[in-house]
């Protein structure tokens, strides 16, 4: 493997670069993931919204090759620092240099906390295994910081519990678990897929507060991935809004909710019913999501847009509508 | 008037490998709905709304209650009555994909209600294609099988075999929330225009605040098996009373990020407890940030604090 010299400007920690990624099943080849390019800077939410299967979760697991055939990473850089600041490719370092990133210096929570815990370890067990595998911490010392950690993330009694197994807490408490354990060796980027969706509105408030405070705290950058815009725009800092595969806009959170420029992020914005206001009818957007397999050539939306013109069936290109808004969208570019 | 009313009604059930313990699912619950109104029940996990539907409906029995339909006593209907019954009210559950036979074309899966109540139409192809129509589908579906549909198109099949028999009565259970938002916009949007066209009451159940209130003229807050407030939808969006609808108006994510930072954070701590063993007096005392003593030993009644607007709270009742 060549060493290439890799640039990463210093307020940034990850730059995805051109990302593409596959899945060869029966049915053909599905382009999960084509092209995207995303940065993540340091202590900030970055948020990707978008509507199931329009890739973002696949996104963030190839970030870390978390990737198994039928799926395979055709392309793509994933730049990252180090925490003793070196500066590495994701997608092209050893699988053994990657063991010790992941879990530790960047660490998932997904989506459904009952799969993600082990039904046969103890909350306490998850967390110390954690630290274990990546310090030369001795167990006893890494139980009392699982302890601490159970403490940390607010669940009552946290020396007794931490003995607890799974199907003795309820989903919200093994959410908390599951976040204790991605936090236990102080990541630098926590990546969280959907981390409230299973969950009731007041326990997932309450998980929301817990990871911004936890974000202060820890100083990490945190990708949030998300279909819900009302917790984007409860706790991001910056939006990327996916659409079959592609990112197709992203902006500051304020900016993005005050000015949505592409057609699909103005449908997604007004499809939803608003708790504040009297609304009689929600907009919509007409059709559904594409086969990713065959999807419509150019603008991946422009089937169900309204606004769509002849040009659409080419690739938009990513411009920069306002400073640091940027959209692909015909309806904004110069051809 | 009223088309359903429900009187304190209660369900238990019995929890396996004990002779005592029971889920009390439902624990008294009165109300009305009017005709051609939309009744939201919003709640979270396990509160009881999805069993209350079923109770309505009388696809559970009651362990004690009452439901009118009608000024009928439901639970009394027998033989062609009941059968009237089930015809007039209706229910549309939340997974598609599980409510609808698999082995069914969709004309086979929407001429089965009409079957089952022997009405004949002339020309079936032709009489469901101008019903697929109006839920937005086509004659191209008629043949299709359910796993050829999308999860939207399979909802607005669900639909329309409700509907096909004009009912005066839908319990909706969670009808969008297993579809995108973009899709539950169109199937939100549907229902509203059916419910116009068609003049049903809807019983709409559900944990999303918003969707709940763009959906209802009157909406219920349950909590452990019981209504805590029961208010004109718009009004309990401003000024909630209760103090779990408080908290619950509080935790519903705003899009709007301005607003939404600088809204006040009412918060509560951990999650709902067992329906096995609820807690004595108010349900929500545990939990709620201005218990007072009275709280801990005596339910509270359902007071009418202003006209129309219900509220089941100490800080509101008198003693």
């Amino acid at each position: 493997m060549s060493k290439k010299y890799l640039e990463l400007e210093p307020e940034k920690i990850l730059s995805v670069k051109d990302l593409e990624v596959k899945f060869y099943t029966y049915a053909g080849v599905v382009h999960a993931v084509s092209g995207v390019s995303f940065d993540v800077y340091e202590n900030e939410v970055v948020a990707l919204v978008g509507e199931t299967g329009c890739g973002k979760t696949v996104t963030t697991r190839a970030i870390t090759r978390l990737i198994y055939p039928p799926g395979h990473i055709a392309r793509g850089q994933a730049i990252f620092r180090r925490r003793n600041g070196t500066v590495i490719d994701l997608l092209s370092i050893s699988e053994k240099e990657l063991r010790d990133i992941r879990g530790n210096e960047i660490a998932y929570i997904f989506q459904d906390p009952t799969s993600a815990l082990n039904p046969l370890f103890t909350a306490g067990e998850h967390i110390v295994e954690t630290i274990v595998a990546h310090s030369s911490t001795n167990r006893k010392l890494a139980r009392n910081e699982a302890i601490r950690l159970l403490k940390q993330v607010l669940i009552p009694h946290p020396s007794l519990r931490v003995k607890t197994y799974p199907h003795e807490l309820s989903g919200g408490m093994r959410q908390r678990v599951v976040i204790a354990t991605a936090i236990a060796n102080k990541p630098r980027l926590l990546i969280a897929d959907e981390p409230t969706t299973n969950l009731d509105v007041t326990v997932q408030a309450q998980i929301l507060d817990l990871l911004s405070e936890l974000k202060k705290q820890y100083s990490m950058s945190i990708i949030l991935i998300t279909h819900n815009l009302g917790i984007v725009a409860e706790i991001a800092d910056r939006v990327y809004v996916m659409y079959a595969g592609k990112i197709v806009e992203s902006a500051n959170v304020f900016e993005l909710f005050e000015k949505p420029m592409h057609p699909y992020t103005r449908g997604l914005l007004h499809a939803l019913p608003d708790p504040v206001r009297r609304i009689e009818k929600l907009e919509y957007i007409p059709g559904t999501v594409p086969s990713l397999i065959n999807p419509p050539p150019g603008c991946r939306f422009h089937p169900r847009c309204k606004f769509a013109k002849r040009v659409c069936r080419e690739e938009p290109p990513m411009v920069e509508v306002e400073p640091g808004h940027y959209v692909a969208c015909w309806l904004y570019a110069k051809r | 008037m009223s088309l359903i009313r429900v009187e304190n009604v209660k369900k238990y059930f019995k929890v396996r490998g004990s002779l005592f313990k029971k889920v009390k699912a439902v624990d008294g619950v009165t109300f009305m709905i009017k005709e051609a109104e939309t009744f939201g029940v919003v709640g979270e996990t396990g509160c009881g709304k999805s069993t209350l539907g079923r109770v309505i409906l009388r696809l559970l029995k009651p362990t004690a209650g009452k439901v009118y339909f009608m000024n009928k006593d439901v639970l009394k209907l027998s033989g062609e009555n009941l059968k009237k019954f089930r015809r007039m009210a209706q229910m549309v559950f939340q997974d598609p994909h599980s409510s609808l036979n698999p082995r069914m074309t969709i004309l086979e899966i929407i001429l089965e209600p009409l079957k089952e109540h022997g009405i004949v139409v002339d020309d079936p192809e032709k009489y469901i294609t101008e019903h697929l129509e109006i839920v937005g589908l086509g004659r191209e579906h008629l043949y299709r099988y359910p796993h050829e549909l999308s999860g939207g198109q399979k909802q607005r099949v669900a639909i329309l075999r409700a509907l096909i028999l004009r009912p005066k009565f839908i319990v909706l259970d969670e009808p969008t929330s297993a579809l995108d938002v973009s899709v539950q916009a169109q199937i939100l949007n549907l229902l509203k225009d059916l419910q116009k066209k068609f003049k049903a009451s809807y019983m709409f159940i559900s944990h999303d605040l918003a969707v709940v209130k763009f959906m209802s003229n009157r909406i219920a807050v349950m909590y452990l098996g019981k209504f805590v407030e029961i208010a004109n939808a718009d009004e309990l969006f401003e000024k909630p009373l209760h103090p779990y609808a408080q908290v619950l108006l509080a935790a519903i994510p705003i899009p709007n990020p301005k607003i939404a930072r600088e809204r006040k954070k009412i918060r509560i701590v951990g999650e709902p407890p067992s329906p096995i063993n609820p807690p004595p007096g108010c349900r929500f005392h545990p939990r709620c940030p201005y218990v007072m003593d009275i709280c801990k030993r005596e339910e509270p009644p359902m007071v009418e604090v202003e006209p129309g607007h219900y509220v089941a709270c100490w800080l509101y009742a008198r003693r």
